[in-house]
């Protein structure tokens, strides 16, 4: 109640704008009005230049569709390393695990044929059963012995998934998953558009929820624990089973991104699910802003975009300058780190940092010499 | 308050550490009788590996708290840095069978990799890492991803994308017979550099004036700071050392295997991380132990014909450990920083 005053108050000094009052006093419609906005407004983009002279108008919408699926991924992870803050270097493993168990209920291969709508929950199920199994005994640890041991279990799944090759085909992974239908309609390669729509209404459920989640009580417990943990505890948050129902509603998060994924590529292997997926998702938690639902939705899908669109256009975008002869497409990894490295060196809180981090940050400059806002910066990381 | 940073010597040995040495040789024997004579010195040389990179990893987050994702391609690039030294400027094909020449050679192939990877360790953490010290923690995090991309694509532009081969400067058949086992003379001379540098890095740390500057840096950076201590100073040593360790077992890795790739960092980084963790990360007696830890679990995997699972059985060693001793082997119970 006064936090919903104050933030209209703050609106009102800013700028006495009744629009702008009214979305930041409901989050929820502002949400969905967001969504809404950016989901009409993309293809739209798309179809004009500079967008539409890299790919057509169709290509774009099917990348703006896969990049749904990362800024989900991002959303989940943000539970985890942002707002309560654990830091998770494995959570491919979760993704992995929702798109196995999607291959497992709808595919050739284990013969069954369930429901894709019914399939996005139970993997989302699945992968939290997983977090549960993987948060309770490590989640005591400190945070840096949980990364390590959350980097074993992203290393561990898809070893998994490759060795036990009697139940997934190995290396070659499982193909010909079914892609989903609705009311009659089958989703199918050729249209991306189903695709996106069903990803926009994911996303803007997930982004609501999260909101909520963020401003109860248990979104409260989440922060005071990133804080410190130790005060959290004496005042009376039960520390293990806090940072487990995070743990375990980032790896669902997860587990319904990969069901959603492997619907969509009709296929699972377990090269898709390695280190790689779980430092870029990591990646674009940091650089969008970590705790800040909107800043981490909008940082995942621009470098989802850079890496696997605009990367891949280095080869005639050199071309048209007259340089040829070189193929920039093998270096793209040398730029995805260069644009790391710069990016965090330039911006060390993220794009769009959450309120409440800039204002630590903000504070630890204005006062350098002060040890205990020096201390306050340090320690107010996971 | 107090803070969970610290680079951690071992006592003095005394009667309290008894069971501690005697736990270690135990698993020595134990060890052999699982795995036999041949593989036996195989593990050693793995192990020896794995514990020079977790060196660097251990002692770089005991004085920053930087889980550093560059260091195993720090590593990488030491085994190119060797394998183009050997072929390059020495232009080496085979074997050099004059133990006298074999000597310079290897003395200054670990002096000139060492130093150029030293060197590179300090620049990484000039540019990467400085600007973002009093950053969040997970920025440096993030720019060292991006340092590994970077180092790996650099490797890649120059080497190509598949193994090179390096010449092989060891007499692959100077062997000798021990119990049954034929070790080669190369094993032995591993182990030893490996054994050497570990002492030489624990006196280091225990008894020289910089050595004393990086451990109190490492337990209160300010209250170092306040008595004088160089932070910079001391913290780009700290990488110097770190890195000039990798480069080491860049070599080893180049002599032993007699190739190298520009991903082989990945693994091997892992693994070594795993062992620093595995010891008590900021622990260099436990980073070398867990190094040989992993190097045996690989090693047994292997033999027993589950070389495919020996990362499920690393990572799982792993969390066992942790779940029953939360702060690795040989790691102290501190408080959570208040």
């Amino acid at each position: 109640m006064s936090a919903t005053a104050s933030r209209a108050s703050g609106a009102r000094e800013r700028r006495s704008n009744p629009l702008r009052a009214l979305l930041e006093a409901h989050r929820s419609l502002a949400a969905i009005l967001g969504m809404a906005v950016v989901t009409a407004a993309l293809p739209l983009l798309a179809a004009m230049p500079p967008l539409n002279g890299f790919n057509s108008q169709g290509v774009w919408v099917d990348s703006f569709a896969n990049a749904g699926v990362f800024v989900l991924l991002a959303l989940g992870l943000n539970i985890v390393v942002g707002l309560a803050g654990l830091l998770d270097l494995g959570y491919a493993a979760f993704f992995a695990i929702g798109a196995y168990t999607y291959a497992f209920g709808a595919s050739p291969f284990s013969g069954n044929d369930f429901p894709f709508w019914i399939m996005l929950l139970i993997g989302a199920i699945v992968a939290a059963t997983f977090g549960l199994l993987l948060g309770a005994p490590t989640l005591r640890l400190r945070g840096d012995y949980l990364a390590i041991v959350t980097l074993g279990f992203g290393e561990i799944v898809p070893t998994v998934f490759l060795n036990a090759d009697k139940y997934t085909k190995g290396t070659n992974g499982i193909s010909g998953v079914y892609q989903p239908s609705l009311a009659g309609y089958n989703f199918t390669f050729t249209d991306p558009w189903p695709y996106y729509l069903t990803m926009a209404v994911i996303l803007t459920l997930a982004i609501l929820a999260i909101y909520r989640l963020q401003d109860s009580r248990v979104g409260r417990a989440w922060m005071a624990i990133r804080e410190d943990e130790l005060a959290a505890a004496s005042n009376g948050v039960n520390p293990v089973s806090t940072k487990l129902l995070a743990f375990a509603l980032g790896a669902s998060t997860a587990g319904l991104a990969g069901a959603f994924y492997s619907a969509k590529l009709t296929f699972v292997s377990p090269d898709q699910f390695g280190f790689t997926v779980s430092f870029t998702v990591l990646a674009m938690v940091v650089l969008g802003g970590m705790g800040n639902i909107w800043g981490v939705g909008v940082g995942a899908f621009l470098l989802f975009i850079i890496q696997s669109v605009l990367l891949k256009q280095l080869n005639p975008f050199f071309a048209s300058f007259g340089l040829t002869g070189i193929d920039f497409l093998q270096y793209q990894y040398l730029l995805y780190g260069l644009a790391l490295v710069a990016m965090m060196l330039l911006r060390p809180e993220g794009l769009f940092p959450s309120v409440r981090r800039r204002r630590e940050l903000h504070a630890a400059e204005e006062l350098p010499e002060e040890p205990v806002a020096a201390e306050a910066a340090e320690g107010s990381t996971p | 308050m107090q803070t969970q940073r610290s680079i951690r010597l071992p006592a003095r040995l005394d009667g309290s550490q008894l069971p501690f040495v005697a736990a270690i040789a135990g698993s020595l024997v134990v060890a052999y009788a699982l795995v036999g004579p041949q593989q036996f010195s195989n593990f050693l040389t793995i192990g020896a590996v794995y514990a020079l990179i977790a060196l660097g990893y251990t002692m770089v987050y005991g004085i920053i708290e930087l889980i550093n994702f560059a260091h195993g391609d720090v590593f990488m690039v030491g085994s190119f840095v060797a394998l183009w030294i050997l072929s390059g400027p020495l232009g080496l094909h085979g074997s050099i069978d004059n133990p006298a020449l074999l000597a310079v050679v290897l003395v200054g192939l670990f002096l000139v990799t060492m130093l150029i990877l030293g060197a590179l360790g300090i620049f990484i953490e000039r540019f990467a890492y400085r600007p973002l010290r009093n950053a969040p923690r997970l920025a440096p995090l993030i720019t060292a991803i991006g340092v590994s991309f970077i180092l790996q694509n650099i490797m890649q532009a120059f080497f190509g994308p598949s193994p090179v081969n390096s010449p092989q400067i060891f007499t692959l058949n100077a062997r000798f017979d021990v119990a049954g086992a034929s070790i080669g003379y190369l094993n032995v001379f591993i182990v030893a550099v490996a054994v050497a540098l570990m002492i030489a890095l624990q006196l280091f740390v225990g008894r020289t004036r910089l050595g004393r500057a990086m451990r109190s840096t490492a337990q209160d950076r300010e209250a170092a700071e306040l008595m004088g201590v160089d932070i910079n100073l001391t913290i780009a040593f700290t990488f110097f050392i770190g890195s000039a360790l990798a480069g080491a077992a860049g070599i080893v890795w180049v002599l032993y295997f007699g190739y190298a790739v520009f991903n082989q960092g990945f693994y091997a980084g892992l693994f070594a991380f795993t062992a620093a963790v595995l010891g008590g990360i900021g622990n260099t007696t436990g980073a070398a132990l867990g190094g040989f830890v992993i190097g045996f679990l690989q090693v047994a995997a292997a033999q027993y014909g589950y070389s495919r699972w020996s990362e499920v059985a690393i990572f799982g060693v792993l969390v066992l450990v942790l779940v029953f001793r939360p702060t690795g082997l040989l790691g102290q119970q501190l408080g959570e920083r208040a």
